[in-house]
């Protein structure tokens, strides 16, 4: 890597009598309380001004909508019958970049399917929000299309999201992801 | 008996009411304005009840009320090894020498005594001063009283037994000493140009105008000790970008083991010695009560619109108009501080000993000099006019730096 040698600013007498420098800063703060407070008055007909309360969401209250592909919290998807789409094949644990995903595979009572996560856990404190695993998922088992944004956790041990949390979940309406969505069917059991 | 009565009233207006009223909002306006001027909206929170399911905010004033009651029930902490006494008595000597030079400022024009009934008047007496304290020796006094202020904040400091609000102390001290001097020095050209150091007559020498329409204000005719005043002052209060004696993100500050309302104290005194130093410009600066072209000698007239007479006109309005720019004067340094970084505190001391302290001597030289070749005051006001016109052209149209293009990625 090039080692790039940043030129020291050096001020101009001019900048360092202050002063003029500090009556222009003054201009742009003060411009900007003034033109604020004067949104305040109605008497602006032409140009319509929005006031910093039409501009600001009061957070609590009021929620911006998140954009469809925003990464929100993870949910596990489930099969007709209930049962997790999830084969335990390990592809999403082996891609995440934080280790948060520890899955325990069992073998399912279904002679169809292989494998099944008897246990499968997400630590929402670990997890970066990077939506790799999505993307490895090659059952289209796990989505982060929740629009919910992790909750606030007063223990440790709440982080840590099992699989009937994450079930539980449901994705946003209008939020399918793009990718993969139309290539997705439901997997015709073998043999049939 | 009268007078006593009189000086209460004038008391609970003016200090009461006024002063320490304006303190308690500038507490809101800091964040208010400051959050206006960074396109936020600031406290809105605190309410009530809701009007309409909207909650009555009142702009967000109800603040100080919540803040004044969350400080009064909280626990005051003295710690273990602090000097009692000490600790309990720094917050209130900022109090004193802030009210105590509130009494010597003019917060209106003088009534004649004859407005009241004459059974009142004590002999002799033939005009009553909207003025706690009429004393001859007033600017000095304020200056006297005004360094006294940093003894709440060094004591406060050193009585915390923490080393950090031991740093803060002494960093207080020195720069209000270091400040101190310029202070001084930058009123003696208002001194010599009106000749007095009683605030009132200050003030009144203020009257007139300039070239036909510029009122005749200290600032017309003192400008760079206006501004020099502005910034000793600035320095005083221990605001940004002086803050050193608070640093909060370094050393927190002298009042870094107060809790409670005795914090309260303290910062309500901040504000407080933010509404005196405004007053006090306004008195030597902005010519005090008076405003040309809306306040007579004995009525009062808004542009023809609207006249009213009398010496009860001139004073209350005389008195509204000192309220209103003493309020701009506190707005315009809550706005500093929301436009300026911080100093180093090596920057603080050499400002204070190396730029201000030069800058007054020579500014009392030249207006000296002007004085003295023309004792009417017009060519130090022509010089004066100069120097602003040519600040404005300089602020104007001064080189401006492009904008630094962000390098790499």
């Amino acid at each position: 890597m090039a080692i790039r040698v940043r030129e020291r600013v050096e001020f101009s007498a001019y900048e360092r009598s202050y002063l003029p420098e500090i009556a222009r800063g003054l201009t742009v703060t003060v411009g900007h309380l003034v033109s604020n407070l004067a949104a305040l008055i109605p008497l602006d007909p032409f140009r319509q001004r929005r006031t910093l309360e039409d501009r600001t969401v009061r957070y609590p209250e009021e929620r911006r909508v998140y954009p469809p592909r925003y990464r929100g919290q993870h949910r596990l998807l489930p099969r007709e019958d209930g049962s997790p789409r999830c084969v335990a094949c390990y592809m999403c644990a082996t891609a995440c970049p934080a280790y948060c995903i520890h899955i325990i595979a069992a073998e399912s009572t279904d002679p169809k399917i292989e494998k099944y996560p008897a246990a499968f856990e997400i630590d929402l404190l670990r997890c970066v929000f990077c939506g790799f695993c999505v993307e490895a998922c090659p059952e289209d088992a796990i989505r982060m299309d929740t629009g919910v944004h992790t909750p606030p956790f007063d223990a440790r041990d709440d982080a840590v999201l099992g699989r009937v949390d994450l079930m539980s979940l449901l994705g946003r309406p209008g939020t399918e992801p793009a990718y993969g969505a139309q290539n997705y069917r439901e997997k015709k059991p073998r043999g049939s | 008996m009268f007078l006593l009565i009189a000086t209460l009233l004038k008391f609970i207006f003016f200090g009461l009411v006024f002063a320490i009223g304006l303190a308690a909002v500038l507490t809101w306006m800091e964040r208010r304005q400051s959050a206006y001027s960074q396109d936020r909206l600031g406290p809105t929170r605190a309410h009530f009840f809701k009007i309409g399911g909207k909650p009555f905010t009142l702009f967000g004033l109800l603040h100080i009320a919540a803040d004044g009651a969350s400080m009064f029930f909280k626990e005051p902490v003295t710690p273990k090894n602090a000097d009692k006494f000490l600790f309990k008595i720094a917050p209130l000597i900022g109090w004193t020498t802030a009210l105590v030079t509130l009494a010597l400022i003019p917060f209106g024009p003088s009534l004649p005594s004859s407005v009241f009934p004459a059974s009142w008047i004590p002999e002799g007496v033939e005009t009553i001063y909207l003025q706690m304290a009429h004393v001859d020796s007033g600017i000095l006094i304020v200056l006297a009283i005004g360094s006294l202020g940093v003894y709440g904040a060094a004591i406060g400091g050193w009585a915390s037994n923490n080393r950090f609000a031991l740093l803060g102390g002494l960093r207080a001290t020195a720069q209000s000493v270091s400040y101190e001097v310029a202070l001084g020095l930058t009123l003696v050209g208002i001194l010599m140009a009106y000749g007095s150091t009683e605030l009132g007559s200050i003030v009144e020498s203020q009257n007139g105008l300039l070239f036909g329409f510029l009122p005749a204000w200290g600032l017309f005719i003192q400008p760079l000790g206006a501004v020099l005043f502005f910034i000793a002052a600035t320095a005083e209060t221990k605001r940004t970008p002086f803050d050193m004696p608070e640093g909060e993100s370094e050393i927190i500050g002298y009042f870094l083991e107060y809790s409670s309302m005795q914090f309260g104290l303290f910062m309500l005194g901040e504000f407080l010695e933010i509404v005196v130093l405004g007053a006090l410009f306004t008195t030597l600066f902005l010519g005090g009560w008076q405003f040309p072209h809306l306040i007579g000698t004995d009525s009062v007239s808004v542009f023809g619109l609207f006249t009213w007479n009398g010496p009860v006109a001139v004073a209350v309005s005389g008195t509204l108009v000192f309220c209103v720019k003493t309020f701009f004067v506190c707005s315009l340094q809550l706005q500093l501080r929301w436009t300026l970084p911080r100093f180093r505190y090596d920057q603080v001391m050499r400002l204070g000993w190396k730029t201000l302290l030069p800058l007054a001597l020579i500014n009392i030289f030249v207006t000296a000099g002007l004085i003295w070749w023309d004792p009417t005051l017009s060519i130090l006001s022509y010089v004066s006019i100069g120097i602003i016109l040519l600040f404005v052209l300089v602020v104007i149209a001064g080189p401006r730096r492009p904008p630094q293009v962000a390098h790499g990625h």
